[in-house]
């Protein structure tokens, strides 16, 4: 039976990792690839990262980090940040990334997933929608790191967004992202109910029961964090086993 | 000793060859290559052909090389060389894709790719993730791989094969899906071993020793 896969993610710019990895004992805590490996090591089911800074000049910086990172790891890798056009996402994919994911290009023209997931399939297409709640039971898609609002009903666009190809909903809650109050559950269900493909919960981790609900109550196939393995709170095994206790099946290495 | 992984511009060779690459240093396996050349495919002593994307994009993409098809077909079928289909490159051994229309495998392995559908509707399509393996038959890839390890899929699409006995491992996903096909020289694999950690790096060990 399939598995409840645990993401780790890390937010890079310029090469660097913007909040060192603290779990191990790193050379270079801000080293990307040193910190896939550890969390490749630690048992994480996938590994993400974020390019906070991309920019047309960086995008060589993010291309050699997602090399090496292939080189060196055996899980997949979803690469977002700046991803503007089917061309970007050839280039990521040639470097090693397994799945790209698109965000603010995907709303501003949705037929851009369409482009890319006919060319190189919905399988490694993703799409990150940033929601925040406009009144109980309505999501609105913000971009531009929560600060501008669409007008966009998150549901609807998911559906949309799915229909025109893509393979997987990186699903990030804007109120709750940083605050460690755990995701914003009815957010959460209401995309995953809406959708045929996988969705991924993110922001507001902050405990392990946090991870529980995402999967039992927000129907999640899979929980994104980062600071909760980051600063070494809580370990990928013991963020496992707390899951398994609660009855949802996770790969246990 | 040389392995050909084929590049056929469909997808992402990169953590493929390494994987290979890192496998073959450490059991002395020789040279892995990533080659587009029909001349290297013909010469090459083991074959390993990927694939991601649709069914008809890849068979097409494959076609369209034709000295390249030609070379993967002769040494497999003529001269028995050992072969490893990947994901979309395992659906290719196929008698016929049904994936948006009927498009023609390499018919090496009776049976059609058809859309994954699970029994309960609460269960996604595509299937991405990590499944734990049932072992059908044993296979001497499935050195030291036991039912219950788990392996990293991702696809919308699965292999019936006409031939139970063809079929050498499955997973579980609202039905079974197969996860392993094979005959002969041929093996193909619709999980990623090169993304599948300890598991999937000995099977890609074990791929690389196997002397059928």
């Amino acid at each position: 039976m399939l598995k409840t896969r645990i993401i780790p993610c890390l937010d890079v710019a310029d090469g660097r990792v913007v909040k060192g990895v603290n779990f191990v004992d790193l050379v270079d805590a801000g080293d990307p690839v040193e910190s896939a490996r550890a969390y490749d090591a630690a048992g994480a089911d996938e590994l993400c990262f974020l390019d906070i800074h991309a920019t047309h000049e960086n995008r060589g910086t993010m291309h050699d980090v997602v090399r090496r990172t292939a080189e060196n790891c055996y899980i997949p890798l979803t690469v977002g940040g700046g991803v503007r056009t089917p061309e970007d996402v050839r280039d990521l994919l040639l470097a090693g990334a397994d799945k790209v994911s698109f965000n603010s290009a995907a709303v501003a023209d949705p037929d851009v997933v369409a482009r890319a997931a006919d060319r190189f399939g919905s399988q490694c297409i993703v799409v990150a929608i940033d929601a925040k709640t406009v009144s109980p039971g309505k999501w609105e898609i913000f971009t531009h790191g929560g600060r501008k609002a669409t007008g966009i009903d998150a549901v609807e666009f998911a559906r949309m967004i799915t229909d025109k190809g893509a393979g997987e909903i990186l699903l990030t809650s804007m109120d709750r992202d940083g605050t460690r109050a755990g995701f914003n559950i009815p957010l959460t269900r209401a995309i995953a109910d809406a959708v045929d493909v996988p969705v991924i919960a993110s922001g507001g981790v902050g405990t392990l029961d946090h991870l529980v609900e995402g999967v039992r109550d927000g129907h999640a196939s899979a929980v994104l964090a980062a600071s909760i393995f980051h600063f070494g709170e809580y370990t990928i095994a013991q963020a496992k086993e707390h899951m398994a206790a609660a009855g949802i099946e996770v790969r246990l290495t | 000793m040389l392995t050909a992984i084929i590049d056929y511009e469909s997808g992402n060779l990169h953590s493929a060859e390494k994987a290979f690459q890192r496998m073959a240093r450490e059991i002395d396996g020789g040279t892995v290559t990533v080659t587009s050349d029909a001349d290297v495919v013909a010469r090459a002593d083991r074959i390993v052909l990927p694939g991601d994307g649709a069914f008809p994009a890849c068979a097409a993409a494959l076609r369209g090389q034709s000295g390249l098809y030609d070379a993967l077909r002769e040494a497999v079928e003529q001269h028995a060389r050992p072969f490893l289909g990947i994901c979309v490159g395992m659906q290719l051994m196929a008698e016929w894709g049904r994936e948006y229309s009927d498009t023609s495998g390499l018919g090496w392995i009776g049976g059609e790719v058809v859309k994954i559908t699970p029994d309960d509707p609460a269960l996604k399509v595509p299937h991405m993730g990590w499944n734990d393996l049932v072992i059908d038959a044993p296979h001497p890839v499935f050195d030291g791989v036991k039912t219950g390890d788990h392996a990293y899929f991702v696809h919308s699409y699965h292999f019936r094969v006409t031939t139970p006995a063809q079929r050498l491992a499955h997973v579980n996903y609202g039905g079974d899906v197969t996860a392993v096909v094979g005959r002969d020289t041929m093996i193909g694999m619709q999980f990623h071993p090169e993304k599948s950690q300890a598991v999937g790096l000995r099977m890609i060990a074990n791929f690389l020793r196997w002397t059928p």
